[in-house]
């Protein structure tokens, strides 16, 4: 996967001294669909950021003589079974979703692009047994094992996070260990080797910046798939334990029981899970476009 | 070809070791076993030691770990999967009418997601970059960022609401009552089809664009061939295999990886015995679980690729 310098205009805007402002608008001009996902996540980021002061009741606050309140002037989306805001939840949750979001897409896309590299770089059997490795990661389904290092580690955002980021690192270090391959045979790292560079320095200074398009790509991918499987771990009641305001764990439990008198309780979060995967997803075929001028449309 | 055929398989042993040596250990990482998970629950405190260590000798808990994996492993060449630690009954016997339940229940939903993302993804393909392209895009999207527990919520929740209605709860085989079986299982098959069929529409679309890009492509319009028949008998051919080979892979994950739809009808499929079995510390069962669903992945694998050879024969594997 190769970045042409079109894919670099593109991003970087009609010229090379464009400012940033430029390029945002020649982002959103040419890709009207990416720019909406980058609006959305925008969004969710400024209330994430500053969920103390747009909130208008503390997440955690119970107020029993408002249990179940319906959507009015009061609570805009109404109260849960405890007489919790749902929306100052929402808003909280918005932080638990990017926190762990991108902590897992970090953590697994930084492990996973350096055991692809590492793997691409030493070939022959160190590669062989790398692959092999990563291919029993690969014949478990994504849940079962975020499910297995759970019950390990035990719940709570960081063990979420971990539970979350181990999955990926297989994916993405069967991905960048394929464009790596390629990066191996470049001239310039022939010229590093002969140079005498240690292994570590031709790893991360030679080869890594030259893989950085597919695993940029993977990385807003996985953002999207943690905020999903962080909602389905949390709603197992195996992901973020209460009282933290997270979206799957507002889907949990009264919501379903009282779903059907208080259906606001189930609707609302999901909504807030959908419309952040949905921006993290737009966003991320743009960039991917972008980035990969082999998968462009045009 | 039998040559390939063979490594192949050969091939799938390896992989299926490592698989379960990682569950093995992973499972014995997990704090607790099987004999506490069961006293704690009833005052377990005050259970003496000396009663839960004879629990433990019964189960084979006190034997060194080589020697519970390799008792395992010579019951699974053997094809007996031995017992639960739970119930004392054997695991077969456990897993048979939940793994109907949820190969069901992924045949069901790779059918829907089939059916609608091929005609989906060529109608977009067709209409590059006109509102028909865009509707099915933000469809597919909008397909991939609902959860599919959230999705599952909402038709019950709607089907509550508008027909007073509300389907099965208690799960019926299909060869005992087909209509219970199917007024249940088609909403959890519904919710998690659109996340699969979005899946399959993206890249019907990507190929089929590529597809009609290519040069054969063009000689067939040349020759002033209808576009009907260009688009069944050339591209749709072409374009068509890493589509099924998506749905095929979705499709074994499908059979142990829908705990949370589950969970939100009520089915106790693989994916809840799963959760099951962790929490009950259920070392044999889970292992026994998770050994399938990962055989399960690699023969469709395997049968995806040799389909693959089959069915195009610009590609010989050696």
């Amino acid at each position: 996967m190769t970045v042409t310098p079109h894919a670099i205009d593109e991003l970087a805007g009609a010229g090379p001294r464009a400012g940033w402002l430029a390029a945002v608008l020649n982002f959103a001009r040419r890709r009207p669909l990416g720019a909406l996902g980058a609006t959305v996540i925008l969004l969710m980021v400024v209330l994430a950021a500053s969920a103390d002061v747009i909130a208008p009741y503390d997440p955690l606050a119970t107020d029993y003589g408002a249990m179940l309140t319906a959507p009015g002037p009061g609570h805009w989306l109404g109260t849960d079974a405890f007489g919790r805001d749902v929306l100052s939840r929402m808003i909280y949750g918005s932080r638990t979703a990017l926190m762990v979001g991108l902590g897992a897409s970090l953590i697994g896309a930084t492990l996973g692009s350096l055991i692809g590299v590492a793997s691409a770089y030493f070939g022959g059997r160190v590669d062989l047994f790398v692959q092999r490795i990563m291919d029993v990661f690969f014949a478990f389904p994504v849940i079962i094992l975020a499910l297995a290092v759970v019950s390990i580690l035990g719940t709570g955002v960081g063990n979420v996070i971990l539970a979350i980021a181990t999955p990926m690192v297989p994916r993405c270090a069967r991905v960048v260990r394929s464009s790596a391959l390629s990066v191996r045979e470049m001239p310039y790292v022939d010229a590093a080797r002969a140079s005498g560079f240690g292994h570590r320095r031709i790893i991360l200074r030679h080869m890594l910046p030259n893989v950085m398009a597919p695993i940029l790509i993977l990385g807003t991918a996985f953002l999207g798939e943690a905020i999903l499987l962080e909602s389905s771990l949390s709603f197992l009641g195996l992901g973020v334990t209460e009282p933290t305001a997270a979206w799957g764990l507002m889907l949990r439990g009264a919501a379903v029981e009282f779903a059907e008198s208080a259906p606001w309780m189930a609707f609302f979060p999901g909504l807030a899970i959908s419309l952040a995967v949905f921006g993290f997803n737009l966003f991320g075929d743009s960039l991917r476009d972008a980035l990969d001028p082999r998968l462009r449309t045009q | 070809m039998a040559y390939y055929i063979l490594k192949r398989l050969l091939a799938m042993i390896p992989t299926l070791l490592g698989v379960a040596v990682l569950i093995f250990l992973l499972l014995r990482v997990v704090p607790g076993d099987v004999v506490e998970a069961r006293y704690m629950g009833e005052g377990g405190q005050f259970q003496s030691q000396e009663l839960m260590q004879i629990e433990r000798k019964k189960l084979g808990l006190d034997k060194p770990l080589w020697t519970q994996f390799v008792t395992w492993m010579w019951g699974i060449v053997r094809l007996d999967f031995g017992l639960s630690m739970w119930t004392g009954a054997p695991i077969s016997e456990e897993i048979k009418l939940r793994f109907a339940l949820s190969l069901q229940l992924a045949l069901m939903a790779s059918t829907i997601a089939t059916l609608l993302a091929i005609p989906l993804g060529i109608l977009a393909a067709l209409k590059q970059d006109t509102w028909v392209d865009y509707a099915v895009r933000i469809f597919s999207i909008s397909g991939l960022a609902m959860p599919s527990f959230w999705l599952g919520i909402l038709l019950i929740l709607g089907m509550l609401i508008i027909f007073k209605w509300l389907p099965p709860m208690v799960f019926t085989p299909l060869w005992v009552n087909p209509w219970d079986n199917l007024a249940q299982l088609i909403w959890p098959a519904l919710a998690v089809g659109y996340r699969y069929c979005a899946v399959g529409t993206r890249m019907m679309r990507s190929t089929m664009l590529e597809v009609l890009r290519e040069d054969y492509i063009r000689t067939a319009r040349a020759k002033g061939l209808w576009m009907k028949l260009i688009l069944t008998r050339h591209a749709l051919k072409n374009a068509i295999l890493p589509v099924l080979t998506v749905i095929s892979l979705e499709f074994a994950f499908l059979l142990g990886g829908l705990v949370v739809t589950e969970q939100v009808f009520n089915l106790n499929g693989l994916g809840m015995l799963f959760v099951e079995g962790i929490a009950r510390r259920d070392y044999t069962l889970t292992q026994a679980l998770v050994l399938l669903v990962a055989t399960a992945f690699l023969v469709v694998n395997f049968a995806v690729d040799i389909a693959y050879a089959w069915l195009d024969p610009r590609i010989r594997y050696r």
